[in-house]
């Protein structure tokens, strides 16, 4: 048994003492933590499976920005804990019910057919179409990219959603309230300094995706906390959900993907088929759309609905 | 080279790990919240800092060494201001004196 | 013992969890980290098969990484969108539980004709 392995048993060991703890603890907030450093240890597993793209993404939207709106929500519920709990039955019902679930997809893992079917060498083989050297970006952005536009869209009926939830005094107003911190304090300075070098660094996730890990989502979700930070510290205020620019932003993304898909329909041969010539500038220059449009929806989401109305 | 790069890749990376697991116990032990923070946040920067300094040798080029310390900048940043923020908001809802 | 099959069992045990977490737990804020949790291992399981699918010089299987991100991206957008019915739910109603006349320890008053 090699050391890597030992490792990785440790590794899975305190990954679900975390998982076990945050469903089992009492105090809201507690599970909330517990959620938060589960999700940032989940990412060095996909870091020991080879697939650092994954890694990036789920510590920074599954462990970084989720962990945000579920502490800003436990925060807010903190007066809504309760001690009842469930019947001893549903509580039984629901143990039988979830070791079965998992001792049947324990069983499938170890009964997995040998060799594995993979389509590693159809990615290979097509890379050629794209010139990217990150497989997972092709992936992303050429073979699967029905999916990814369509991903887009999803994010923006989900912003729809929050949006609509506003009253009728705050239609269309800025979400969440007016952020105010100390402007000589720790937290302005903070949003003074980090910003620009999270800029920086989330450009350059997004443009060092195309050949080495990374890519539109990393990289939005590092700027959509950027501008979260500089929100939170009273520094900028929430844009209002009526403003035409930030609606423009938010649609940018699906838009442009619409548009080189349809593109690819009139002038290729089929709904998002790149020219061989063209490809790289059109998927960067897709990417770049997306970017802005996940960092404002990410952020957005975040904010929540709105709150205060635009007559103020 | 290679192998005094090893040696010190191996003596800072358990440095390292040693300070991590001191911040710990400071964690753990000390009584209350400005102290646990202080243990928490100067032990862990330190290891972090022993950590990427045994990682140094290990660096494919002279960029990825630069990337390993402005990573190790940012978290020094992040570290003092959430522990500041931590320390005054502990301080505001009374739990210190 | 390989990282595919510690990986996979643990996953398998994460999905367990959460599905229990997601039944039993009476507050919808937990239930929705218990959501997440399920689909957390959900994930693991392709990356699981993903990595078994390493072929062609590249250690996990792109196919199952990118299905993977836009999950990861889907469940937090799914996730924030709950989390906003529910605070506005709280605002509302007053209380989160989804039982009429349970036990809550909120200050607000009952709404009147709920």
């Amino acid at each position: 048994m090699s050391i890597a392995t030992v490792f990785e048993i440790v590794l899975a060991a305190v990954v679900l003492g975390l998982a076990l703890w945050t469903i089992a603890v009492r105090e809201t907030y507690s599970a909330t933590v517990g959620f938060v450093a589960y999700g940032l240890l989940v990412s060095l597993i996909w870091v020991r499976l080879d697939a650092v793209d994954v890694a990036l993404t789920e510590a920074a939207i599954g462990g970084g920005l989720g962990g945000v709106v579920l502490l800003g929500a436990a925060a807010r519920l903190r007066a809504t804990e309760t001690t009842t709990a469930e019947s001893r039955m549903v509580r039984l019902g629901a143990a039988i019910l979830s070791a079965a679930t998992a001792a049947a997809l324990a069983v499938a893992i170890l009964l997995l057919p040998d060799p594995a079917p993979t389509l590693a060498p159809a990615a290979v083989a097509n890379a050629s179409a794209t010139s990217l050297a990150n497989p997972v970006t092709n992936v992303l952005m050429a073979f699967r990219g029905m999916d990814t536009m369509l991903e887009k869209v999803v994010l923006l009926l989900a912003i729809v959603g929050v949006w609509s939830l506003a009253s009728d005094q705050a239609w269309g107003g800025r979400p969440g309230p007016r952020h105010e911190a100390d402007p000589n304090g720790v937290l302005a300075f903070l949003a003074r300094l980090l910003p620009p070098a999270g800029i920086v660094i989330g450009i350059y996730i997004l443009w060092t995706g195309a050949d080495h890990p990374g890519g539109a989502f990393q990289g939005g979700a590092v700027l959509a906390s950027m501008w979260l930070l500089v929100i939170m510290a009273g520094l900028a205020d929430t844009p209002a959900a009526s403003s035409r620019p930030l609606r423009l932003v938010l649609i940018a993304g699906p838009g442009l993907f619409l548009l080189v898909g349809l593109g690819g329909l009139c002038f290729g041969s089929a709904f998002l088929a790149y020219p061989i010539a063209f490809a790289k500038p059109l998927i960067l220059g897709v990417e770049i759309a997306m970017l802005l449009t996940i960092a404002a929806t990410l952020a957005l989401l975040l904010a929540g609905a709105p709150e205060r109305s635009m007559q103020r | 080279m290679s192998f005094a790069g090893d040696i010190v890749t191996i003596v800072s990376v358990s440095a390292g790990a040693f300070f991590f697991l001191a911040g710990t116990v400071g964690l753990l032990r000390f009584p209350d919240t400005l102290t646990r923070l202080h243990a928490l946040t100067k032990a862990d920067t330190l290891g972090l800092g022993f950590v990427v300094l045994g990682l140094l040798p290990q660096a494919a080029s002279l960029r990825d060494g630069l990337k390993l310390i402005s990573i190790w900048l940012l978290a020094l940043l992040a570290g003092a201001t959430v522990s500041q923020l931590i320390a005054r908001s502990a301080r505001q809802s009374g739990s210190v004196r | 013992m390989s990282a595919v099959t510690v990986f996979g069992l643990s996953a398998a045990a994460a999905v367990g969890l959460g599905l229990y977490g997601l039944i039993t737990n009476t507050q919808p804020l937990r239930k929705i980290i218990a959501f997440n949790l399920l689909g957390s291992g959900v994930f693991l399981l392709f990356g699981i098969i993903g990595r078994r699918g390493a072929a062609a010089g590249f250690g996990n299987d792109p196919v199952p990484q990118a299905l993977v991100i836009t999950g990861i991206v889907v469940a937090f957008s799914a996730t924030a969108l709950a989390i906003a019915l529910l605070l506005q739910l709280y605002q509302t109603a007053g209380s989160t539980t989804l039982q009429s006349g349970a036990q809550r320890t909120g200050s607000r008053a009952d709404p009147a004709g709920d």
